[in-house]
């Protein structure tokens, strides 16, 4: 809503009150003031001059050569404009004069003659072209005769004004109006409010002779008031009416258009005016329109509609889309001599779907969207009346054609002083209350504490007690609420066990080298099944689709967080950051559905993506990429803090790397996977070689034991064999090792690969694996005997199993 | 006899004086102190002597001996810290190279934020609550006071999956739920952070994700001054000391009161700058009194129990407090970025 503080003045006295301190104060009250325009502030030293005679530039077809009377002098000025004519009143910029943009006006010389100013456009003094009638769009702006020459053109085109621009809650659309407006300012500043003059002086004529009204269904439209307006001569409106509807960013068209629409700003009451004579009938319906009934609306658009659409009708054709848009067929043109008005309240449901359905929002859908005043549908429509008989030399017929089922009634809360000060900490006393009600133009009855307050109908938003809380405190002042701290029992807050350890992960990825990342849940429809961990893809029926995306690049819900983390490595390798090491804790949502009804597990995962060098130290000639065991030595190292023992299986996933991937096992639980994405899909993705890793958190989560158990730390030295088996190359460690660790006995504490050898000394196709055996007891020193015993056993186990041969 | 052996220590102890390697100091010593040497030589001969001269002369060969022997190791011990610091000179490195690299990891700017916020409601004894992301049309919108075809659902166009599931616009139903679930018999004191969702087309102010974090407290006899209170702390800690709020009335469908809150302008303390176009103050949050359809619809009964709601965008605090000029920097993942906010 854009408020004209020139026009404001007529409602409220604003004087002496600069437009920033006003703005403050409204913004502190509780309607955001967004911006403060100055429409001219840059221009000065432009009046109106007569032009007196306006010929023909001797040297140049195109320029007319003036003489312009401009009060204390006479100026000879050059004009290009086509509508120049002699006898015109225009606004002049004196030599000397400042327009927007800084532009100075200078005496000049044009094809050899002496020009002395220049006569100005609107565009020109600062107003939007969007919003300059149409009539002078093209030329200099021309004003009304009764102009007086000299004055200034700035103060008649209403060009020192201040706009004030509000940013409004969905709660306030009391304040759509100037009145509604002008109330909240009195309230602030403790002023009266002046309405507006609403008197009509009908004549005898009745409108009931001249069309009936019948509205079909009375919860859609439970007020229709039709006036007759005789005798209308169509032109333009009064120049600061214009200027009015121009500050608030309409355009000004003619007189009529321009009433019905300065009074919806000025009421807040959208009205309508049809041309009496193109209405088609002497009787106006008011139903749903019929399923798939068209119409063309005043933009000349055909309209297909709806039964949930309510339109007004000459009893046959809809004449327009009730509280949207008139309809092309009665519209109101300069041949208009009998205007219908229109004051109606439609329910804001019926406008809504009509303008969300046409795509068409206008000044009058968002104010019956929103619910007008009850109050002021008919006064609005006098109010209009009483203008089109004013400025378009209109006779009002007597009588309101109505329909009228409207419900007016004011609403009752009951407000207690020590209520109020219970919820808001405040020491507010009665007379404190009675005084707010009294600015807020509230009436009220009041019994001690006790206050019955009678809600005027321009506040729909106000109905309960804490509706009226909010209005004593904003009055009151929110500055003025003491701080205070909860009075309740004090509780410990805190964390819980899993919120610690996710933040325990997440510090031991960032421990280990990793950056976290946060990527998009909503990925497109390929890359949400990508990468997906198997436990995840056994219970994952169909990805979650949004039901109508904004683009396919956003329009699904992810099952793996990698493929996006992919997407951000790509875009970092794009701007040359090339070695990169993320993690990310996050959600996937799986739905066991194949048409998802019900919300989906979220599933919390661990997932991370490493590419490039690792360590890069090359003046030492030390160098590591990013391989398959930087990544497990990562998440063994988690594993190990986490006190959880994991398997790593080799395995086959869908666009991972066939021979350099391992699922991952808690026993027989899957609890994710880890290896080289595959070539391909690295390729596709632009990156180099890329290793990632995912891992089910809800399961460890659960499995997880917080409080570590005390183990004795051993007071005997522990005893350690080597082992250098020569197996085949196919042949995984960790098999041997598994075997290992069965044959040797309960003394074995641990067993470590220590090396790996492929290549000379060695038989073809085969490798040697060499292990170190920690032998402990943690009660006594262990004898020779039964270490040599478990090595035995080891080896007759190995060779059984694997046919390993101690390497010689 | 006595003379002789005064003179001996007098030659052997400049000796050992003069002495610059280990060699000649046992070479002195094998000299002075041996089997065939001087001392040794005039001990043998003290047969010669008188019963009453032997223990005398004995004496003074035996503090003789022990004082050129301790002059020996006291001269020994500096020679070899002599030779040590010779030969780890020349074992220098040059400590200008640069060293063996860590890897360094670190937060992303969105945790450290939600983090500092959750520590400190955390010790004004919050909760920290979590829910799904995938929410009921009921507990998004409905449960907050937000029926079907209010009119305050445009305010936040929403990506719905069916027509009764849709990604959470905030993280408000996490409030809705823990409430729910307290079923209106003790307080709430909690706060929710977590990822939201809007249909938004994604540009250096919007995205259709984002972080939010919301509060929420109901108890016996709420005030809003409470409000004012907790907030005012939050932000003099978040924010520093000199930092002032100010509160505006608002709206919201899920509180009654409804308030915005602003804090002064870091660049202007007040006076107004670019930085706050000119207002001084710089929007934070939004929050108010619990609406009392919301309590009752949780279980709670407004009669008895009143509560204050807040909630913030990291992102927003993130850019208004470190300058970040794009929301878009918080999802695209580039590390020059990331790492920016690694330092501590
Ligand atoms: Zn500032």
């Amino acid at each position: 809503m854009f408020v004209s503080l020139n026009w404001l003045k007529n409602y409220v006295d604003i004087d002496g009150i600069s437009p920033e301190e006003l703005a403050e104060k409204i913004t502190k009250t509780g309607i955001e003031v967004e911006g403060i325009e100055y429409l001219a502030a840059q221009s000065t030293n432009v009046v109106v001059g007569y032009v007196k005679s306006c010929e023909k530039h001797p040297n140049a077809d195109k320029l007319n050569l003036c003489q312009v009377d401009v009060g204390e002098e006479e100026l000879q000025i050059i004009c290009g404009a086509p509508n120049i004519a002699q006898g015109q009143k225009v606004a002049v910029a004196k030599p000397g004069a400042v327009l927007p943009g800084n532009f100075k006006i200078k005496k000049a010389k044009l094809r050899g003659v002496e020009s002395n100013g220049m006569i100005c456009s609107m565009q020109e003094l600062g107003i939007e072209e969007k919003f300059v009638p149409k009539e002078v769009a093209d030329g200099i702006f021309v004003f009304p005769e009764d102009a007086e020459v000299g004055a200034s053109a700035i103060e008649l085109l209403n060009l020192d004004d201040a706009i004030l621009e509000l940013g409004l809650t969905p709660n306030r659309s009391d304040a759509l109006s100037m009145l509604g407006v002008a109330y909240e300012v009195a309230a602030i500043l403790d002023k009266p409010v002046q309405i507006p003059d609403e008197t009509v002086a009908a004549v005898e004529e009745k409108a009931s002779d001249y069309v009936s009204v019948k509205v079909e269904d009375a919860e859609l439209n439970p007020y229709y008031g039709a006036f007759v307006i005789k005798d209308i001569k169509v032109g333009p409106a009064p120049l600061w009416m214009r200027n009015y509807l121009i500050a608030a960013g309409i355009r000004p068209i003619n007189n009529v258009v321009d009433i019905t629409n300065y009074v919806l700003l000025e009421y807040g009451q959208p009205l309508h005016a049809f041309d009496y004579d193109q209405f088609g009938s002497k009787e106006i319906v008011v139903r749903r329109a019929k399923q798939a009934e068209t119409m063309v609306t005043l933009d000349d658009q055909e309209r297909t509609l709806k039964t949930d659409h309510l339109v007004i009708t000459n009893g046959e054709v809809p004449t327009a889309l009730a509280g949207v848009m008139g309809g092309a067929n009665s519209e109101v043109s300069n041949e208009t001599t009998t205007v219908l008005l229109e004051a109606a309240y439609f329910s804001p449901v019926a406008v809504r779907t009509a303008s969300k359905d046409h795509g068409l929002r206008s000044e009058s859908s968002t104010r019956f969207e929103k619910g007008v005043d009850p109050d002021r549908v008919k006064r609005a429509g006098f109010r209009a009346a009483q203008l089109l008989s004013k400025y378009a030399n209109g006779t009002i017929l007597a009588d309101v054609v109505e329909f009228d089922q409207l419900d007016k009634t004011e609403a009752q809360v009951e407000i207690q002083t020590s209520n109020i000060n219970a919820r808001l900490g405040t020491e507010i006393n009665d007379e404190q209350i009675a005084d707010i009600l009294r600015k807020l133009n509230f009436n009220y009855d009041q019994d001690g504490e006790n206050f019955t307050v009678h809600v005027p109908t321009r506040r729909q938003d106000i109905t309960i007690f804490e509706d009226m809380i909010e209005e004593v405190a904003r009055i009151y002042g929110y500055d003025n609420l003491p701080f205070t701290l909860p009075q309740g029992a004090s509780q410990a807050g805190g964390l819980t066990e899993q919120q610690l350890l996710k933040r325990t992960i997440k510090n031991y990825f960032e421990g280990a080298g990793l950056m976290e990342a946060i990527t998009y849940s909503l990925t497109t429809k390929d890359r949400a099944t990508m990468l997906v961990s198997p436990e995840i893809k056994a219970e994952a029926v169909t990805p979650v689709a949004l039901s109508m995306p904004m683009s396919e690049e956003h329009s699904t819900l992810r099952l793996s967080i990698l493929p996006e983390m992919l997407s951000s490595l790509s875009y970092n390798l794009a701007r040359k950051q090339v070695n990169l090491g993320y993690y990310e804790v996050g959600t996937v949502f799986v739905s066991n559905q194949e048409t998802v009804t019900e919300q989906p597990n979220e599933k919390l995962r661990a997932s991370g993506a490493l590419t490039g060098e690792w360590v890069t130290n090359p003046w030492q000639q030390e160098k590591k990429m990013a391989d398959f065991f930087v990544v497990k030595g990562i998440l063994e190292g988690l594993f190990d803090k986490l006190n959880v023992t994991v398997e790593f299986k080799q395995a086959k996933i869908d666009g991972m790397h066939p021979g350099r991937t391992a699922q991952l096992f808690i026993g027989e639980q899957p609890i994710g996977f880890v290896g080289q994405v595959h070539p391909k899909l690295q390729k596709d993705n632009d990156l180099k070689d890329t290793y990632v890793f995912d891992l089910d958190l809800d399961y460890i989560f659960d499995i997880h034991e917080n409080e570590p158990s005390f183990a004795k730390i051993p007071r005997f030295p522990s005893v350690s064999r080597d082992i250098a088996l020569v197996v085949d190359e196919s042949l995984r460690a960790g098999e041997v090792q598994t075997t290992i660790e069965n044959a040797g006995g309960a003394l074995v504490k641990e067993v470590q690969v220590f090396d790996v050898y492929q290549g000379e000394h060695l038989p073809e196709g085969k490798k040697s694996i060499a292990f170190n055996i920690l032998y402990l007891d943690p009660e006594r020193t262990l004898k020779d005997e039964e270490v040599e015993e478990s090595y035995q056993a080891i080896l007759a186990a190995v060779e059984e199993a694997h046919q390993a041969e101690l390497r010689g | 006899m006595k003379e002789r052996l005064q003179e001996l220590q007098t030659e052997a102890l400049a000796k050992v004086e003069e002495a610059s390697s280990l060699q000649e100091l046992q070479d002195i010593r094998v000299a002075y102190l041996g089997k065939k040497g001087p001392i040794t030589e005039v001990l043998r001969g003290m047969g010669k002597l008188s019963k009453e001269e032997r223990p005398v002369i004995g004496d003074l060969a035996n503090k003789v001996r022990e004082a050129i022997a301790t002059e020996l190791d006291a001269k020994k011990a500096n020679l070899e810290a002599v030779e040590l610091e010779k030969k780890l000179e020349e074992e220098q490195i040059d400590v200008t190279l640069p060293g063996r690299p860590v890897q360094v990891g670190g937060p992303h700017l969105l945790t450290s934020i939600v983090e500092e916020i959750e520590d400190l409601f955390i010790s004004m004894g919050f909760e920290v609550r979590e829910g799904p992301e995938v929410e009921t049309d009921y507990y998004n919108f409905e449960a907050l006071n937000l029926p079907k075809g209010h009119p305050a659902r445009d305010m936040q166009d929403s990506f719905y999956i069916t027509e009764e599931l849709l990604l959470r616009t905030h993280t408000s139903p996490v409030q809705a739920r823990t409430m729910g679930e307290y079923k209106g018999s003790q307080p709430v004191k909690m706060i929710c952070p977590g990822k939201v969702y809007r249909r938004d087309t994604d540009d250096a102010t919007h995205s259709h994700q984002f972080t939010q974090v919301e509060g929420l407290y109901v108890d016996k006899d709420v005030r809003m001054s409470d409000l004012k209170g907790v907030l005012n702390r939050f932000a003099k800690q978040f924010f520093g000391e000199e930092r002032e709020i100010r509160l505006r009335p608002s709206f919201f469908p899920f509180t009654e009161p409804s308030v915005e809150m602003d804090i002064s302008c870091k660049v202007c303390h007040g006076k107004g700058c670019s930085v706050c176009k000119g207002t001084g103050w710089i929007e934070i949050l939004g929050g108010g009194m619990v609406h009392p359809r919301v309590l009752e619809m949780a279980g709670y009964d407004p009669n008895v129990y009143s509560g204050f709601a807040f909630g913030m965008g990291p992102e927003r605090i993130a850019m208004l407090k470190y300058g970040v000029d794009d929301i878009r920097h918080f999802y695209t993942n580039d590390v020059r970025f990331l790492k920016q906010y690694h330092k501590a």
